[in-house]
C-alpha cells in the first residue's frame, strides 16, 4: 500500500479536512434518479424482446413494436442510459471527494450535461422506433444525434478533467484514472466510428464513410472497446471507490492497480477482430485480435483480484450489508465474464459459439452480473448519503432484490449456454450419410424452451429492480429514515 | 523514455496523453493496413453498385434492424459453405455502407439468399413469415407493402454514396429515377437497367407506385449473386 492511494483513500473517508469543500451533489442526485428510471426501462424492454423471441406474436404487427426496432432501444437504454447515467452520477461524486475539490463549472454547464444527455437518449430511442438507424450495433444513432452527443461529451470531459486539475490532492486517485481513460477513449471511438456523410442537411439519413471489411473492423474496434472502456474501465473506476468505502478497507494493492490499469488500456484496443473470426477479414487481423484477447485475461483478473482482496479482513460484512454483497458479486461476475470472453475469442471455440445465443448469454453475465450489480451496490450506498438519511429504508428488501436478481441472472445465462451450444452443434451436425443433419428451422424449434426460461430470468431481474426503486423511494420519503444528527455532512 | 508512475499520477494532462498513446497503438496497427494492403479486397468480377431500388431496399433492411437476427457473412467453415453457399468474400461487401455482416443468427444467414426463392415467396414471406415457415420467429412486415417508397431524394442517395466511394457513373445518377421505376415494375422495359446493373431482378410492384416492400425484395434478390465465383480461383481469393 503506497502513500498515493492512502492519500486518496483518506481524503475520501476522513471528514476532518483542513478546508471544508462543499461538494455539488445536486447533479449526482439527478443522475442517480435517471439511472434508476432507465434501469427499469432497459430491463422491461429487454423482457419484452425475450418474450418476442419465445412467442413472436408479442411483436404485435406494428412497425414500431417489431424486434428489429426495439432491440437498439434495449441495448441503448441498458448501456448508455442506465449505465451512462450511473457513470455520470458516480464519476461526479467520486471525483469531487477524491480530489477534495468542488465540481468544476457552473450550474448551467452541469444542467446542460444532464438534460443534454437525457435528451440524447430520448431522441435516440424515438429515432429507432420511428425507423432511423445507422445499422451498426451499439452505434445506431444517425449523424445529427451523434453531433449532439459529441457536444455533451465534450462538456462532460471539461467538467470532469477540470475538477481533476483543480484538485487539492497531490495524487490522482486510481478511480479517476479509469474514469479519465473512459471519457477519452469513448470520445475517440465515437468520433472515428461514426464518420458519415448526410444525404441532405435536412435529412437524418447518412452514409458511413467506411464500407465492407474496413467498416466491419472499425465497427468491432468500436464495439469491443465500448465494452472495454464504457462497460469495463469506467465501472472499474466505480469499483475502486465504492468497494473500499463499503468494506471500510483500503485497496488491496496499489502496485496491482498500476499494472492492470496500463495493461488494460493498452491491450483492450486490440481485441475487436475476435468478433470476425473466419469472416472475410484477413487472417492476420483475426489472429492479432485473438492473441490480445487471451492476454487480456490477465489485466482483467488483476482488477478482479484487487477488488475481491480488498475485502480481506472484512468478509463478515457480506453477511450484514447486502449492498456490499451486490458490489462483491459484481466483481465475481466480472472475473467470470472476463474468463469466458478470452475462451470464446479462441478461433476454434468461436467457430462453435459465434452467431449463437452463447454470445448473448456471455454479454448478459457481464451486463447484468457485473455492470448492473456494481451500479446497484453503488446506488444503495449513495442514496442515504445524498438525501441525508440515516440509512436504507429496508435492508431486508435489499436482500430480496439481491437473491431475485441473482436467480434471474442464473436462469438467463444457463439457458443461453444450453441454447447457444445446442445451436452451434446442430448447425454443424452431419448425419451418417454425410449430409447436414438439421435444417435451420429445427434449431429454432429446439431452443424454444430455453427462450422461455430466459424470459423468466428477465422477469425476475425487472422485479428485483422494482423492489429497489420502491426501497429507494421509501428511503428518501419515509419518516423512519430521518436523520437525527443533521450536522454530519455526507460522504 | 521511462516515466515514473508517481510523476504520471500527479499530472492529469500527462496521464491523458499517455493513455491516448496506449489506446492508439492497437487501432492503428490493425485498422490502417486493411486500407493499404491491396489483397484485403479479393480480385473478383461482377460486384457492382446497388441499383437505386436495391439501395433503397437496403436502407429499409438497415432501418428495420434485420441485421440483428440475420448475418450476411458465410464463414469459411465446411458446414456453413454447405448450408449457405460459397464463403463470403470481402469484395462482395465493398460497396456496403454500412456493412451488414451481423453477429447473431436468430434466423438464417442471408449472404446468398438472392435467387434462392421466387419474388412471390419473398412477398408472401415478408407479409406473414409464419404462413410459409410455421416455426419462424420473424415479425410480420405487412406494413411495408402499404408504405409508398420515398423516392424524392434518390439522386442524393446515389451522389452521397459516390462521395463515400461507390462508383456510380454520371449516367447512373441521371437515370436513377427511371431505373428505380423500371425495376419496381415487372412489366416495364428493363434493358437499360440491366445494362447498367447486370443481374438486377425486376419485382412485381404496381407500375409507377413502388412500395417499400418492392424495394426490400429487390435488395434480397441480389444478395450474394453479383460476384462471379465460377471464375474465381483460390489464388485469386487469397487475401
Amino acid at each position: 500500500m503506497s502513500e498515493a492511494t492512502m492519500d486518496g483513500f483518506a481524503a475520501a473517508s476522513a471528514p476532518a479536512v483542513p478546508r471544508a469543500v462543499v461538494y455539488n451533489e445536486v447533479i449526482v442526485k439527478k443522475f442517480v434518479i435517471a439511472a434508476m428510471f432507465w434501469a427499469v426501462v432497459a430491463f422491461l424492454v429487454g423482457t419484452v424482446l425475450a418474450l418476442q423471441l419465445a412467442w413472436p406474436a408479442f411483436n404485435l404487427g406494428f412497425s414500431f413494436t417489431n424486434f428489429g426496432r426495439l432491440r437498439p432501444v434495449h441495448t441503448s437504454a441498458a448501456i448508455f442510459a442506465f449505465g451512462g447515467s450511473a457513470l455520470f452520477a458516480t464519476s461526479f461524486y467520486v471525483v469531487q471527494r477524491t480530489c477534495r475539490a468542488r465540481l468544476f463549472g457552473g450550474e448551467a454547464l452541469h444542467n446542460f450535461i444532464f438534460w443534454g444527455y437525457q435528451l440524447f437518449i430520448v431522441m435516440a430511442a424515438l429515432s429507432y422506433v420511428m425507423g432511423f438507424s445507422r445499422g451498426q450495433e451499439y452505434s445506431e444513432p444517425e449523424w445529427h444525434l451523434t453531433i449532439f452527443l459529441v457536444i455533451v461529451w465534450v462538456a462532460y470531459a471539461i467538467v470532469f478533467i477540470g475538477t481533476v486539475l483543480m484538485r487539492e490532492e497531490e495524487h490522482i486517485y486510481v478511480a479517476n484514472w479509469f474514469y479519465m481513460a473512459f471519457i477519452l477513449t469513448v470520445a475517440v471511438l465515437v468520433l472515428v466510428n461514426n464518420v458519415a456523410v448526410p444525404i441532405s442537411i435536412y435529412s437524418a439519413k447518412g452514409y458511413t464513410v467506411y464500407s465492407g471489411v474496413q467498416n466491419a473492423l472499425i465497427q468491432w474496434w468500436y464495439g469491443h472497446n465500448a465494452v472495454g472502456f464504457f462497460l469495463t474501465a469506467a465501472f472499474l473506476g466505480m469499483m475502486y471507490y465504492f468497494v473500499p468505502k463499503q468494506a471500510g478497507r483500503p485497496i488491496y494493492s496499489y502496485r496491482l492497480s498500476v499494472v492492470h490499469f496500463w495493461s488494460l488500456v493498452f491491450m483492450y484496443i486490440w481485441a475487436g477482430p475476435h468478433h470476425l473470426h473466419y469472416t472475410a477479414l484477413p487472417d492476420w487481423a483475426q489472429t492479432l485480435g485473438m492473441v490480445f484477447s487471451i492476454i487480456l485475461w490477465m489485466p482483467s483478473w488483476g482488477g478482479m483480484i484487487n477488488g475481491l482482496m480488498t475485502l480481506s479482513g472484512a468478509w463478515d460484512k457480506l453477511r450484514t450489508d447486502p449492498a456490499l454483497r451486490f458490489s462483491v458479486t459484481a466483481v465475481g461476475f466480472y472475473g467470470m465474464s472476463t474468463f469466458e470472453g478470452p475462451v470464446m475469442s479462441i478461433r476454434s471455440v468461436n467457430a462453435l459459439s459465434h452467431y449463437t445465443d452463447w454470445t448473448i448469454g456471455h454479454v448478459h453475465s457481464g451486463a447484468l452480473g457485473w455492470v448492473a450489480f456494481i451500479c446497484f451496490g453503488a446506488i444503495y450506498y449513495l442514496v442515504p448519503i445524498l438525501w441525508k438519511r440515516s440509512g436504507l429504508y429496508s435492508i431486508k428488501l435489499v436482500s430480496w432484490h439481491f437473491w431475485i436478481a441473482t436467480l434471474g441472472i442464473v436462469l438467463y445465462i444457463t439457458s443461453m449456454w444450453v441454447a447457444g451450444i445446442m445451436q452451434g452443434l446442430m448447425w454443424r451436425a452431419y448425419d451418417q450419410f454425410g449430409f447436414l443433419q438439421y435444417s435451420f428451422s429445427e434449431s429454432v424449434n429446439a431452443v424454444h424452451p430455453y427462450y422461455v426460461i430466459r424470459a423468466l430470468g428477465g422477469v425476475a431481474f425487472v422485479s428485483g429492480a422494482l423492489i429497489m426503486v420502491y426501497n429507494l423511494i421509501m428511503t428518501v420519503c419515509s419518516s423512519t429514515t430521518e436523520r437525527r444528527d443533521s450536522a454530519v455532512a455526507g460522504g | 523514455m521511462f516515466i515514473r508512475q508517481e510523476t504520471i499520477e500527479k499530472n492529469a494532462i500527462l496521464m491523458l496523453v499517455l493513455t491516448l498513446i496506449c489506446i492508439s497503438v492497437g487501432g492503428i496497427v490493425e485498422i490502417i493496413p486493411t486500407f493499404t494492403i491491396e489483397t484485403t479486397i479479393e480480385k473478383v468480377q461482377g460486384v457492382r453498385p446497388y441499383t437505386p431500388l436495391e439501395l433503397m431496399g437496403r436502407n429499409i433492411y438497415v432501418r428495420e434492424g434485420c441485421y440483428l437476427c440475420h448475418s450476411q457473412q458465410i464463414r469459411a467453415l465446411k458446414d456453413e459453405v454447405e448450408r449457405y453457399g460459397h464463403y463470403s468474400l470481402a469484395a462482395e461487401s465493398m460497396y456496403d455502407h454500412p456493412f451488414q455482416w451481423g453477429s447473431k443468427r436468430i434466423g438464417p444467414d442471408l449472404a446468398r439468399v438472392g435467387g434462392k426463392y421466387s419474388n412471390d415467396w419473398h412477398y408472401a414471406h415478408l407479409i406473414n413469415p409464419q404462413s410459409l415457415v410455421p416455426e419462424s420467429l420473424m415479425p410480420k412486415y405487412a406494413f411495408l407493402a402499404e408504405t409508398p417508397l420515398e423516392t424524392g431524394l434518390i439522386v442524393n442517395h446515389l451522389r452521397t454514396s459516390r462521395i463515400v466511394g461507390v462508383p456510380y457513373s454520371e449516367d447512373a445518377i441521371a437515370n436513377a429515377s427511371k431505373d428505380l421505376l423500371a425495376q419496381a415494375d415487372a412489366a416495364a422495359d428493363g434493358d437499360a437497367l440491366l445494362k447498367r446493373y447486370p443481374r438486377a431482378v425486376q419485382v412485381a410492384g404496381k407500375p409507377g407506385e413502388p412500395t417499400e416492400l418492392d424495394a426490400l425484395v429487390a435488395y434480397l434478390q441480389v444478395l450474394g449473386s453479383m460476384a462471379d465465383l465460377a471464375g474465381a480461383t483460390p489464388a485469386k481469393l487469397k487475401q
